[in-house]
């Protein structure tokens, strides 16, 4: 591990992470790279704020009160009960009070008081509204990139104010007056471009797909095989592009590869579309997001696919299953031309887009799969809910199936599970600190700190429990966590997929 | 008719008309802006009527911020249930005869107006004690707390130590209602009572305390959790698909 160029926090004593006194800017000193001319110019946007910059986010943010009922009523609904204040990794893991989602979002609500508001206008003082400056601006860019956009805090707002809401339009309006991200502004660029967020072109995904299928061969003397772009495939399967070459990623799709082949599938990859994270969702512009989302429509009706199942990703599968449909058709219900040119070429015996645990739980309640839990017995296993799943999807007929789904896999495959504190789970899930366009090398401290109580949840079944892996279904989190449990005292090997447990206790066939 | 009276007749058609257009105006904005994207906080019900029910859990118990805070939740509750039964017990300044059920609830009608006060004596403390609130409060946060407890002491002090002519009240009240004007009694808690009721009217739709459409507007909250079966489309939204083909 590398030294840390901040302090740690300190584990507690149980799962619980206490609440701090404020320490006001704390965080100040965290910022994001900014992103540069070429990848801003390529989104549209300008690289650095021009002389008419104050105009430029009024103007921008006005269109957005205009387009967005969730940030029209968000602004004018908090009373400032402070309910929420206490609900934010961030705030939990740095003290520093603008990391307390009400306060995050009032840096963007004292800019619409001041400007949209009747007493705003008279009477600044009386009701926190402040003119824009660049001290604003510059406030916008720190804590709006230091907000994974987890959704924790609108479950216990009284009116379920979602300030992931407000920092994507703050970081819409951020991009629109001329202050990008570097991190996701590169990506926004790769996966347009090139196709995935990695930027891995197609001859060198075939590659990796074949060397996959020589290490699955000769590790089980099966021939699984890892299909790409093959027209008339049943199947295609969406995955975040990490899956292709990052540990431990592969093992969860060298998992789905197997699952697909137990079942006899004919499935394929798309190499137009190798990525299903989507980071539109992040900066919060919607025709990003679509123009993103698009790649999958265009791969599907090219390869002429009837269903469309999604890998392990977090954001990916809020942006598939609640969005997939409004923005590209992937779905039901469309009675426009657009989106029955599509849904009317997909098989509507199954839900469309369908998540691989929903796909692999489906196929082991029919009794197809089999498994030797004994396999996964060097293992007591817990499971990370990743917010986007927990708090924006769902899976299965009921609510609350992406909890219960993942879990019912897990069981099915290992012998030693359990739970971290129920208040950690579930809706309630902390975010691994790594989310919403944050996993960066440049957020590092953030990151770290803002995984402190999910940390402290999972030293505590640790200790009491044994457990000494860590379950998790998305990318992101994947990613986070190999990086972060070091500094917390944990092998990084403790980090792995729901699908990677099930490569290792599924049985093949020989053939 | 005095002065006095004519002004607070015209502070009262004023106040109305500023409370209900205002109100009006914001509902109908929250109406008309588009929600392009399906965001319930999920778990979410997956019908309308189970969307109904969440809603009335959110207004009849405030389950989010029961699970969330059980200080603001009691303080909160406190509040706002004294409050419901304080302003349904005025109904009877404003009809004659007077409802059955609003002469029921008269005898609550005291407690609710201590548990208000002291809902709201609790949220107040919380601005200072607890450094996140703190931190977060507005002038306007305190006023408007300051100006509940001034209602409702202005309002017990009539009840409980100086009694107004109630009679006299009432023909006030009824007047206004039907524009059939009489005077109002000149009674200094009453006067003070009413002026403070008239503003808590005129701020309204133009403070915090659109919480109240708002809760009802809010996306994360009444929304359906149905996006594989329903294709959501803003207006501006569906006009991307047409240049798409
Ligand atoms: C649909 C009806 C209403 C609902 C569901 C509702 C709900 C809430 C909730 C959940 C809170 C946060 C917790 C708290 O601080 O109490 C709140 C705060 C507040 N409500 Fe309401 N409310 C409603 C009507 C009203 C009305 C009619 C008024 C006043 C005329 C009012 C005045 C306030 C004030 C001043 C606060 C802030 C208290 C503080 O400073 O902490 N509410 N409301
Ligand atoms: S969305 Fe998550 S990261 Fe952002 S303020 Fe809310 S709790 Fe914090
Ligand atoms: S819980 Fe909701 S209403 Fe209360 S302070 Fe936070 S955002 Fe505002």
């Amino acid at each position: 591990m590398a030294a840390a160029q901040f302090e740690v926090p300190k584990l507690s004593d149980t799962a619980y992470t206490t609440v701090p006194k404020i320490q006001e800017g704390s965080m100040a000193h965290v910022k994001t790279f900014p992103a540069v001319k070429a990848s801003q110019e390529f989104l549209g946007y300008p690289f650095e704020l021009a002389d008419d910059w104050k105009e430029r986010v009024i103007e921008r943010m006005g269109q957005s009160l205009k387009k967005y009922r969730s940030l029209r009523v968000f602004m004018d609904a908090c009373v400032h009960c402070g309910a929420c204040t206490d609900k934010c990794h961030y705030f939990l893991g740095t003290a520093d009070p603008k990391n307390m989602p009400v306060a995050r979002q009032d840096l963007m609500r004292k800019i619409y008081r001041r400007y949209f508001t009747l007493p705003g206008k008279i009477a600044p003082w009386l009701v926190g509204a402040e003119d824009l400056t660049k001290d604003t601006l510059n406030d916008w860019f720190t804590y709006y990139h230091q907000c994974s956009e987890c959704r924790r805090c609108s479950v216990y707002c009284p009116y379920g104010i979602d300030t992931a809401e407000i920092t994507m339009a703050g970081r819409e309006i951020l991009n629109y007056a001329g202050m990008g991200q570097k991190y996701s502004s590169e990506i926004l660029n790769k996966v347009q471009k090139i196709g995935n967020n990695l930027g891995l072109p197609g001859p060198a995904l075939e590659d990796t797909l074949l060397g996959l299928e020589e290490d699955i061969e000769a590790d089980t003397g099966v021939a699984v095989k890892m299909p790409l772009n093959v027209k008339g495939a049943e199947i295609l399967l969406i995955t975040p592009s990490a899956d292709f070459f990052s540990e431990p990623h592969v093992e969860s799709l060298i998992g789905y590869a197997k699952v697909f082949h137990a079942a006899g599938a004919s499935w394929t990859l798309s190499s137009h579309a190798s990525e299903a994270g989507n980071f539109g969702l992040f900066n919060g512009n919607y025709e990003t997001m679509r123009t993103v989302a698009m790649r999958i429509r265009d791969a599907a009706l090219e390869l002429g696919v009837k269903r469309i199942i999604v890998g392990e990703c977090g954001h990916a599968w809020r942006v598939a299953y609640a969005f997939w449909n409004t923005l590209t058709g992937i779905g039901y219900g469309g009675n426009d031309p657009f989106s029955i040119e599509l849904q009317s070429k997909l098989d509507s015996r199954y839900k469309q887009p369908m998540h691989i645990c929903e796909y692999t739980w489906d196929l082991i309640q029919q009794g197809v799969l089999k498994f030797d839990k004994s396999l996964n017995d060097h293992r007591t296993v817990t499971f990370h809910d990743s917010c986007n799943v927990a708090r924006g999807s769902r899976m299965g007929d009921e609510p609350g199936g992406q909890f219960t789904i993942p879990r019912n896999i897990i069981r099915a495959v290992v012998n030693n599970y359990q739970d971290m504190a129920a208040e950690t789970i579930g809706e309630g899930t902390f975010c691994c600190g790594g989310g919403g366009g944050v996993l960066t090398d440049d957020l590092i401290e953030a990151r770290v700190k803002g995984a402190l109580p999910r940390m402290n949840a999972y030293n505590a079944v640790a200790q009491e429990n044994g457990v000494n892996f860590l379950a998790l279904i998305c990318a992101i989190c994947k990613a986070q966590f190999t990086k972060v449990v070091p500094y917390y005292g944990f092998d990084m090997s403790q980090v792995g997929g729901v699908h990677q447990l099930v490569s290792t206790a599924i049985k093949l066939e020989q053939d | 008719m005095s002065a006095l009276t004519v002004f607070y007749i015209g502070l009262y058609y004023v106040a109305a008309i500023i409370l209900i257009g205002g109100l009006a105006y914001r509902v109908y904005e929250y109406a008309s802006t588009p929600a392009p994207l399906n965001i319930p906080t999920t778990p979410a019900p997956i019908t309308k009527l189970g969307v109904r029910f969440r809603m009335f859990r959110e207004i009849a118990f405030f389950e989010s911020l029961f699970k969330s805070n059980k200080w603001i939740w009691v303080f909160g509750y406190l509040f706002h249930v004294g409050l419901a039964l304080v302003l349904l017990r005025h109904i009877r300044y404003f009809q004659e005869p007077v409802w059955f059920w609003v002469e029921l609830i008269q005898p609550f009608g005291m407690y609710a107006s201590l548990a208000m006060i002291a809902g709201l004596a609790g949220l107040w403390a919380r601005r200072f004690l607890v450094d996140r609130v703190r931190y977060i409060s507005t002038p306007s946060d305190h006023l408007i707390l300051v100006l509940l407890i001034a209602i409702g002491l202005s309002g017990m002090t009539m009840t409980f130590v100086a009694h107004t002519d109630i009679i006299a009240l009432k023909t006030f009240a009824l007047g206004l209602v039907t524009f059939d004007w009489h005077p109002l009694p000149s009674d200094g808690p009453l006067l003070v009572h009413l002026f403070l009721v008239a503003l808590l009217m005129i701020i309204f739709p133009i403070s915090k305390l659109l919480h109240v459409p708002g809760v009802f507007f809010s996306p994360t909250r009444n929304q359906v959790d149905n996006p594989r079966e329903r294709r959501h489309l803003a207006p501006w939204a569906a006009a991307l698909d047409k240049d798409n083909g």
